[in-house]
């Protein structure tokens, strides 16, 4: 379902440009508008529709199966983190939808690995990754292996 | 040529390419290399690139050990069937017993995971499988990454890698250029993880014209991970396990929560079940070893899901098509009827679109299914990718040299689709295999294993040359005709994709040919595959745009060719309903319980074929599943 540019709500602001994972949202040189210059190359992933502040971008279905006369619209609120989308069917039915995009504000749950303190050897000598064991389990439990499960490797078998 | 050259020096570690094993690779990589300088290398941007781009509503690979629902090596005995026995079992255990860390990470970092109201344990939808609203999952896992790299270089389109001129099969860092500015990059590393990703695109897709992306996989995912590393050198195996995977027709929408959560099931034209009837002819075809129903029925292990495949197709084939999806009874329920739709606003929009353009609500009307042509990669149901190293405490000799996802180039690691033989490790998986990646390569910078590395600029003159070809060939040869794209002289990418998309489709095994080839087809497409390159040569790029395509369609190439030779040494029918060799249709345990290893050399380009032991390293059996033991 490639994307389009309604002329009279985009400003040429760039966000669907700095965002478009397959480089197919340009800036028309002569509107100073954005575009999609390559539809058969779009995932109709909607990054662009959900970045753009205008409301500017949609999507129709993609020509060689899909009728006219539909639409998903999409607005994605950081602030609130929810998502909500409107969809409006062929004969006119709607559906509407919401979610949690996330559960935490942006920017602050993640840890600076850099801060943290540094690994010892004997921790670089083992198989364990950052926060293991305990994030493995969540209850001290120690990293998995086949003997911790009363298993023993079994010997290589070559067919 | 007016672009600038941008030198990055003294790089530790460079991750190619930040879906969700680049991100993990950075992430991680901070913590055991401190001290290290970590460059991410994008071709994109990273907070919406790679294939959970528009976002996931399910994570596919969760044990929950600390539930006491999986342990590690129920996953491994799960992929194995699932991938009739090809599978690397050390890799898939220990991305088994590191993804619950992962997850549980992700659930801090305010990834909305949806739980069981009576357990409290996450929901489940399948025995693999975790609900949550994924919408933002990588903004999310993006954020995690910018917090760690040093430096983060977005819409860089890596071409090739930098090898090191005073070790030989040693990497030294990596070019590309900006596909905005079309600045030349120079990466010179100790390291590089390749966390690019898979290839969609290189088989004919169903839908054409405007809809020719309209493809399951990302269109942009564009075979980099096996591109770079088999020009490097790098020894890979599996190619010729491609996917196939059956979805809601035009739309490409999962069918993984419709099956597993809302118990939604298939039928043919006539309203029948239609499976079981397959099952007599096709054991035939592989064995009781692989397709027991009764087996299945008693310890809740899986169907293969190629062997589903099969039955699908041979239903449509014998007249019995549209196979339908059953959700009318399931969306009566409105919660239910909530998450259907949520799973594709979530993570495969273009279904939606669909069902609004053609007035299909699931509710009124049992949408149609359809198979996918097919895809070639390493994280999902399959296990194409680079040949890598084990970890030390599980891994026989021969799957360890040293350093845990090193390829068999020194200091080149793999994570996400560029591993090989790892089948199932989807988008957490990926991450904990990037996570894994970073530790490593951290651990062999220490060693003092990338000590003196040299990279003479002739080497980057002359890749910076062959990146820029395509352009000169373009300003050259376009004002020797009026106008238009049709010259005597050159071919563009799109010309050179359908080209290839052809090909492959019609000698490799694609839809149109109901996934059959064998050795004649195969020689023949190799053949012309030859030709394609010579004109890949000649490829014209009118803009940086179109370098960008022409970069894309060289790495698809070079990965379609691998997967020819590949399918044309494995003569047996491994997969069915992935592909079929029709000269070896059946599955051949007592030749080919092998894994297998390809290495392209870089001079000559000829390619070395090798079967690889593939061990076992978990018992068969597990215990029954808990209804029986109740019942017991």
């Amino acid at each position: 379902m490639p994307t389009f540019v309604y002329m009279t709500r985009c400003d040429g602001c760039g966000y669907c440009v700095d965002i478009c994972p397959s480089d197919i949202m340009h800036i028309d040189e002569t509107t100073r508008r954005a575009y999609n210059i390559e539809p058969n190359m779009c995932w109709e992933c909607f990054s662009c529709v959900k970045a753009c502040p205008h409301h500017a971008i949609d999507v129709r279905g993609y020509a060689d199966f899909a009728p006219l006369g539909h639409s998903v619209r999409v607005d994605r609120d950081e602030e609130r983190g929810t998502i909500a989308w409107k969809i409006k069917f062929r004969d006119g039915r709607e559906k509407e939808f919401l979610s949690p995009i996330t559960t935490k504000p942006w920017g602050k749950h993640i840890p600076q690995l850099a801060d943290v303190p540094a690994p010892d050897k004997s921790m670089r000598d083992s198989q364990l990754l950052f926060n293991e064991p305990k994030y493995i389990r969540m209850d001290e439990g120690d990293l998995h292996t086949l003997e911790a499960a009363g298993l023993k490797l079994k010997e290589g078998v070559y067919y | 040529m007016a672009y600038k050259t941008i030198v990055e020096d003294n790089i530790d570690i460079l991750v190619c390419g930040a879906g969700l094993g680049g991100t993990g690779a950075a992430w991680e990589a901070r913590f055991w290399g401190q001290d290290k300088k970590v460059v991410i290398a994008e071709k994109a941007n990273i907070d919406r690139s790679g294939a959970v781009a528009q976002g996931l509503y399910a994570i596919n690979c969760y044990m929950g050990t600390r539930w006491g629902e999986n342990n590690p090596e129920d996953h491994v005995r799960y992929a194995r069937i699932d991938l009739m026995g090809m599978v690397r079992e050390d890799l898939l255990f220990d991305m088994a017993r590191h993804v619950d860390s992962t997850v549980h990470q992700f659930e801090e970092w305010g990834l909305p995971l949806m739980r069981d109201p009576k357990t409290g344990a996450y929901q489940r939808e399948g025995r693999w499988q975790i609900m949550i609203h994924g919408e933002s999952y990588k903004p999310i896992v993006a954020e995690a990454a910018k917090k760690s790299a040093d430096t983060i270089y977005n819409r860089i389109c890596v071409t090739h890698l930098l090898m090191d001129e005073s070790k030989e099969n040693r990497v030294a860092g990596a070019v590309g250029f900006n596909v905005r500015t079309g600045n030349y990059h120079v990466f010179k590393s100790k390291t590089v993880i390749v966390a690019a990703g898979g290839a969609s695109m290189i088989f004919k897709p169903r839908s054409v014209g405007e809809g020719a992306g309209r493809v399951w996989y990302a269109p942009w995912s564009s075979g980099s991970a096996y591109g770079l590393l088999i020009n490097a050198g790098a020894k890979m195996t599996q190619m010729e396990n491609r996917i196939v995977l059956a979805r809601f027709k035009d739309g490409y929408g999962p069918v993984g929560a419709y099956f597993l959560h809302l118990k939604t099931r298939t039928q043919n034209c006539n309203g029948e079940e239609y499976e079981s009837k397959w099952w007599p002819q096709l054991q035939e075809m592989v064995g009781k070893e692989y397709l027991d129903p009764e087996v299945s029925h008693r310890t809740h292990r899986p169907i293969p899901t190629c062997l589903r495949n099969h039955a699908f197709l041979n239903e449509v084939n014998a007249g019995r098509g549209p196979i339908h999806m059953v959700t009318m009874e399931a969306f009566q329920d409105p919660h239910l009827e909530e998450v259907g739709w949520e799973n594709f606003l979530g993570m495969t929009v273009g279904q939606a679109v669909l069902w609004a353009a053609t007035d299909v609500d699931p509710k009124n009307e049992n949408p149609e299914l359809t198979t996918s042509e097919p895809y070639v990669m390493g994280s999902h149901a399959t296990g194409c990718g680079a040949w890598c190293s084990g970890p030390e405490d599980v891994s026989p000799p021969e799957y360890f040299w040293g350093y845990n996802r090193m390829t068999s180039v020194e200091g080149l690691f793999g994570a996400g689709d560029a591993v090989g033989g790892t089948p199932h490790a989807f988008s957490s998986g990926s991450f904990t295999e990037g996570r894994l990646a970073a530790k490593a390569a951290c651990k062999y910078i220490d060693d003092g294993k990338a000590d003196g590395i040299r990279v003479s600029d002739s080497q980057i003159n002359k890749r910076k040359e062959e990146i820029y070809k395509p352009l000169e060939h373009y300003k050259i040869y376009s004002n020797e005709v009026v106008a238009g794209s049709v010259n005597p002289n050159f071919i563009n990418p799109r010309q050179g994709l359908d080209r290839l998309q052809k090909l492959m489709d019609e000698y490799c095994g694609g839809v149109t040919v109901s996934y059959m080839t064998n050795e004649k087809l195969l020689n023949i497409g190799l053949k012309k595959m030859h030709i394609l390159e010579e004109d890949l040569d000649k490829l014209a790029a009118e803009d940086i745009h179109e370098l960008l395509r022409a970069w894309e369609l060289k790495h698809r190439v070079r990965t379609a060719e691998s997967v020819f030779q590949h399918t044309l040494f494995r003569k047996e029918t491994r997969w069915p309903g992935y592909y079929y060799r029709g000269d070896y249709m059946k599955l051949d345990d007592k030749n080919w319980h092998h894994l297998t290893v390809s290495r392209r050399d870089p001079k000559t380009g000829e390619y070395t074929m090798e079967k690889a032991p593939c061990y076992h390293l978990v018992d068969k059996d597990e215990a029954p599943a808990e209804p029986e033991k109740a019942e017991a």
